[in-house]
């Protein structure tokens, strides 16, 4: 720190303020993942999910599977559709 | 009506042993009946920052696993009459904590007349945090003032809200205070460190104090003391603050303002 800078204070970016930045996203993205961790929306996309693909195939509702799989520090979202034998054209 | 108040934090080393030892006997010293429990099972430290270790003979987990009963693994504290304190076992693995365990030892302490029992967390997010704060009425959620402590109590926050008894029964939901240690005004005053407001707005939860850095931190812990009992130390005043308001009493926040010195003094040096 130089003499100057003593008396007049220091003009660098101060990094408390940058923390403070970085930790308002990060901190706005955990919650988001909070809310989405209560898979309340789960049903709802199965059940579109099955119109949708019942459009163009046959399928029974016990043939699609959604569910949501903690891995590490994300979220999978795992769709399984058992497509029946014979009827993909 | 027992009060269940869990000190926790997510991160390591943030302080909760050294809180849940000073708030625990802030309490007792206001005359309540006191128990503070180590959930830290593999790594108890409790007792040496309460500076009973040399009168542990069962723990936490004898008493779970039905080889002692809890009257035998309570430690009374040497300079506190209504203070008592449970700690970890050593060596067994954190599996041995049992949620159906853990619910009875607090009724028995209800039994017993304890007005309230604080329970030290460990750090992570794990089986040991988790049982910590599953009966809890109240949280202490403590946090440094640095990027890795905050985003941790705010996850700590997120798993109170979904994982604790309150939460899953849908009973009013436990009540979060925050505590900020290791606090420097004057490195807040130069942009430093994030003043306490900044840690506030951050987590959204009511702040119930400010603990200065103080030397007195180590030394107490070096004697095995609750700092909140070292005379005139700044810590020890904030940690008395804290418990007064707890206790709904109304108290400035001391210590989180610093006096620059004046232009002389920067230019001629000095403290």
């Amino acid at each position: 720190m130089s003499w100057l800078e003593k008396i007049f204070g220091s003009t660098q970016p101060k990094s408390a303020q940058l923390a403070k930045e970085r930790l308002t996203l990060v901190i706005a993205h955990q919650r988001t993942d909070a809310s989405i961790g209560q898979h309340d929306f789960l049903p709802a996309l199965q059940k579109e999910l099955i119109d949708v693909i019942s459009k163009y195939v046959k399928i029974n509702a016990e043939d699609i599977k959604v569910q949501l799989e903690k891995k590490g520090n994300y979220e999978v979202l795992e769709v399984n559709i058992v497509m029946p034998e014979g009827q993909n054209k | 009506m027992t009060q269940v108040i869990v000190v926790t934090s997510g991160k390591g080393g943030v302080g909760k042993t050294t809180t849940s030892a000073s708030f625990a006997t802030g309490l007792a010293l206001r005359g309540f009946k006191t128990i503070v429990i180590d959930f830290d099972v593999g790594l108890r430290n409790l007792d040496l920052i309460m500076g009973c270790e040399r009168r542990v003979v069962y723990d936490l987990i004898n008493v779970i696993q039905g080889e002692a009963n809890l009257h035998q693994a309570m430690i009374k504290d040497k300079h506190c009459e209504n203070l008592f304190v449970l700690p970890a076992s050593q060596t067994r693995d954190k599996d041995a904590l049992t949620e159906e365990g853990v619910e009875k030892i607090l009724k028995d302490l209800e039994h017993m007349g304890f007005d309230y029992v604080v329970c030290d967390s460990p750090a992570g997010i794990e089986r040991g945090a988790v049982m910590a704060l599953t009966f809890a009425d109240e949280a202490l959620v403590v946090t440094n003032p640095e990027v890795s402590s905050i985003r941790d109590s705010d996850r700590i926050l997120g798993i109170l809200q979904s994982k604790s008894r309150r939460a899953k029964e849908g009973r009013e939901s436990v009540k979060e205070h925050l505590i900020i240690t290791r606090y420097s005004a004057k490195r807040v005053e130069e942009g430093e460190m994030l003043s306490y407001k900044d840690v506030q707005e951050l987590l959204r939860i009511p702040l119930l104090g400010v603990i200065p850095e103080s030397e007195s931190v180590l030394q107490a812990s070096n004697a095995g003391s609750p700092v909140i009992h070292s005379k005139g130390s700044e810590a020890a005043e904030a940690y008395a603050d804290v418990v007064g308001r707890f206790l709904g009493e109304e108290h400035p926040m001391r210590f989180v303002s610093y006096e620059k010195p004046g232009l002389l003094k920067r230019i001629f040096g000095g403290a």
